[in-house]
Formats: structure tokens, C-alpha cells, sequence
């Protein structure tokens, strides 16, 4: 297992001895890893891996069976505030319309009003007057509209599982290009995605997940990765 | 206003919201009520005096089955796309939803009442012998005993796989006074042969009661995994 640090400074997220283990089977084996600010950190593996579990502890959804999280110095509860996530499913209600989700999720962060709200679903290229229910979107549409609620209210930090599933290659392109520019303002953004030749030159580091475990970190796709895709 | 009751009020209009367009628990709850309520007035055929003694356990029995079905909708739809963990990561608090979403069944059982009550009336030919306006606190004090626990017990049987077995089986043996007190009273004012005094009393401490434990105990329920 590889602890490495990449960029100097210090770690904006850092993961120490991390355990998590549903009943008898541990799903991370005693992951500890630094991560700084700003940066595109992009997790691979197999199914199976620990990825999305590790994002879960993360995000503060998860509490791990060992080890510590901190992120901002702080557990991931108290720095909710400055986390955006996005899971696997579209944690939207699929019965209201994209503007309808995000003003409701936009009052838990105490975001009054919709001018917020029509910036985030413009930034990810939706239509904010849209008024069909979410169910009725198209796969790219809703993992779009994902996105906008995990941006709604402006986190440092981006934890997003598998963003690209089920979208056609164009939007997913467009996904990326949004991230590369949120990353470039400064967020530093984890992607968990079997897709990574679509983030090869715009990801700044490549996390290899195994069993559980970080077997590898660098900085460009590897060889291995590169096989992996379909 | 401030940030708790602006979200707290935001997710409950949200589930106003949800129900208003698709109905799921409304029409449940009042097709179920009806048949009880036909079923029953098939089944025995009341007299007047005998309806009046009957009634009170067969209405609370009615409403407390009939609320299970909202109490399990209540939370499913928190499931479908796993948007419950949309406010899991969010800074908001635990008791903002639970209070929220107990409101929300407390409306939604209350209108089954206001809707089924005249039924009951025509169907079982009652006329209220004891002081009537008596029903009206043993109505909301009874209608929140059963979703404030119900809403909790539904809570933490969300992510069981049998879910719906789960609710009753949870939440029947607690209720048990309070059904007992809802009766009570109501049958006490149906037929006017007691006072209900003692019943509301005991209805109003165990809503507080069980407020206060399942306001402090929701925070461990919504982030257990």
C-alpha cells in the first residue's frame, strides 16, 4: 500500500489506518492517504474495490469501523458545509421538477431565494424553466441535475460516484469540461468512475483501489488503468 | 423565520407537495377505511345504543391501521434514489425532518378523520350523548400519538427488508395506552356515561412523552446506516 502525499502543503482531506467493514466483510482495509487542495483525484478499481465506500465515509454517510477522517481539521459532519456529493442514484425526487429539488435542498444549506438555484442548473446546462419532473429527464439530464444539487451550495470539496454512468459519451464530455473548470476555481473534486479515459489529461491524480485498499496513486492513467477500459 | 422552522416547513410543504400529485397514501388510507367502515356496519348491524359503545375502539382501530399505510409512504419515497442521503449531508437537522415529516402524517391523517367521520355517523346512526366538542382535543392528541411514534417506528424499519411487517410490529405494543386512552374517552363521550377528563390528560402526557423521546432519539435513527 502506497502513502503518498503528491502536491506540498498541507492536506486538505486526509484519511488515517481506515477501516470499514459491513459485518465480516471489510470493504476498507486500513486505507490511509493525504489529499491536497485543488486538485483532481480521480478513484479506479474493480467492483468490489472500496471506492464508493470510501467516498461514503467521505461524505460522512458511512462511519468507518476504525481509523480517522479530516477533513478541513474537522470530522466529516461538522465540515457538511463544504462538501458536495453525488451518489450512484440521482438523490432527487423524481415526482418535482429540477427547480422544485434544488429550491428544496437550497433551504437545508439556508440558501433563500432561486437565483442560486438557476445558476447551478445553467452552469450544468440545463434549462432552469423546465417544469417536467425529474423522472421524466433523460439519464444525462438527471445525473446533470445531480451535479447541481451537489454544487448548490458551493463546496470546497467535490465527492462524486460514478457521474458518467449510463450518459452518452457528448454529455459526459460536457460533464467533464464542468469539472475541469470547477477544479480549476479551486475545488478539489473525487471522482469514482470506470470511465477514466475521459478524465486522462484533465485528472491530476489517478487512485488505484484494490481490495479495500490503495495500491497505487499517480499521476497519469497507467498502462493498467488504460486496459481496464472497455 | 429561522433556519429550523424554514426547513422544516420547506420539507414539509415538499411532502404536501409529493403526496398532492400522487395520492399514493391518501387513497390507501381512506379505501381501507371505508371498508372497515362498511364491512363492520354489515358485520354487526348496530342499534343505536350498542353503536355508541362499539364505535370509539372500531374508529381509533380503523385510523391506526389506515395510518400505517401513510407512515410506510412517508418514508419510501425518502428511499426511492436514495434522497434521504441528500439530507444526511446536508447541515440540517435530524429533528427538522422529523418533525416536518410527523406533521405531515398528523395532516394527512387528520383529513382521512375529517372525511371518514361522517360516515361513521350515518353509517352507525350515532348521536353523542356526553359534551361533543370533547372529541375534537381527543382527536388531535389521539392523531398524534399514533404518527409521532409511528413516524419514528417507520423511521428505523425504513431500511429493514420487510419493512411493512416491521411498522406494526413496532408500533402496535407502544401504542397500546394511547389507544387505550382514545378509546376510552371517545366511548366516555359517545355515550355521556363519564368524564373524558382523565383520558386527554393521559393522551397529552404521552404525547409528550413520546415527543421528547423521539425528538432525542431521531439524530441516532437517521444516521445509522
Amino acid at each position: 500500500m502506497i502513502e503518498a502525499n503528491i502536491s506540498p502543503g498541507a492536506p486538505l482531506v486526509s484519511v488515517s489506518n481506515l477501516v470499514k467493514q459491513f459485518g465480516r466483510f471489510a470493504a476498507l482495509r486500513g486505507v490511509t492517504a493525504e489529499f491536497d487542495s485543488g486538485q483532481f483525484h480521480v478513484i479506479l478499481g474493480d467492483n468490489g474495490a472500496g471506492k464508493t465506500t470510501l467516498l461514503r465515509v467521505l461524505a460522512g454517510l458511512a462511519n468507518p469501523t476504525r481509523g480517522e477522517v479530516s477533513i478541513l481539521n474537522k470530522n466529516p459532519r461538522e465540515a457538511c458545509r463544504e462538501i458536495g456529493y453525488m451518489a450512484h442514484p440521482s438523490l432527487l425526487y423524481d415526482e418535482m421538477s429540477g427547480m422544485e429539488n434544488l429550491r428544496y435542498f437550497a433551504r437545508l444549506y439556508d440558501i433563500s431565494g432561486d437565483e442560486r438555484c438557476r445558476e447551478v442548473i445553467r452552469a450544468v446546462r440545463l434549462d432552469p424553466e423546465l417544469s417536467r419532473p425529474v423522472g421524466q429527464y433523460s439519464q444525462g439530464m438527471r445525473q446533470r441535475m445531480s451535479l447541481a444539487r451537489a454544487i448548490l451550495h458551493d463546496p470546497k470539496i467535490l465527492l462524486l460516484d460514478e457521474p458518467f454512468s449510463n450518459v452518452d459519451v457528448h454529455s459526459a464530455r460536457d460533464m467533464v469540461g464542468l469539472l475541469k473548470g470547477m477544479r480549476d476555481a479551486g475545488k478539489t473534486i473525487f471522482v469514482v468512475t470506470h470511465q477514466s479515459a475521459l478524465l486522462e489529461g484533465v485528472a491530476d491524480e489517478f487512485i488505484w483501489m484494490q481490495a479495500g485498499q490503495i495500491l497505487d496513486r499517480t499521476r497519469d492513467l497507467s498502462p493498467l488503468a488504460r486496459a481496464e477500459q472497455p | 423565520m429561522n433556519s429550523f422552522w424554514s426547513i422544516t416547513l420547506a420539507t414539509l410543504a415538499k411532502d404536501i407537495r409529493l403526496e398532492w400529485r400522487s395520492k399514493d397514501a391518501l387513497n390507501a388510507m381512506l379505501f381501507f377505511s371505508l371498508l372497515v367502515v362498511v364491512i363492520f356496519v354489515f358485520s354487526f348491524d348496530p342499534l343505536a345504543e350498542e353503536s355508541r359503545h362499539i364505535v370509539g375502539g372500531l374508529v381509533w382501530v380503523a385510523f391506526l391501521f389506515a395510518a400505517v399505510v401513510a407512515l410506510n409512504q412517508t418514508w419510501a419515497r425518502e428511499l426511492r434514489n436514495q434522497v434521504l442521503d441528500a439530507y444526511r449531508v446536508s447541515p440540517a437537522p435530524a429533528t427538522g425532518l422529523f418533525i416536518a415529516k410527523a406533521l405531515g402524517n398528523f395532516i394527512l391523517v387528520s383529513l382521512l378523520e375529517a372525511l371518514m367521520a361522517p360516515l361513521f355517523v350515518i353509517f352507525y346512526n350515532l348521536h353523542v350523548l356526553g359534551p361533543a366538542w370533547q372529541l375534537i382535543p381527543v382527536a388531535l392528541l389521539g392523531t398524534w400519538a399514533l404518527v409521532v411514534n409511528g413516524t419514528f417506528f417507520a423511521a428505523m424499519s425504513i431500511r429493514t427488508r420487510s419493512r411493512e411487517l416491521m411498522l406494526p410490529l413496532l408500533l402496535f405494543p407502544v401504542s397500546i395506552p394511547a389507544v387505550i386512552a382514545m378509546v376510552a374517552a371517545t366511548t366516555s363521550i359517545l355515550t355521556g356515561d363519564a368524564s373524558a377528563h382523565f383520558y386527554i390528560v393521559l393522551l397529552l402526557t404521552y404525547d409528550v412523552v413520546f415527543t421528547t423521546a423521539c425528538l432525542g432519539l431521531f439524530g441516532t435513527v437517521l444516521q445509522a446506516e
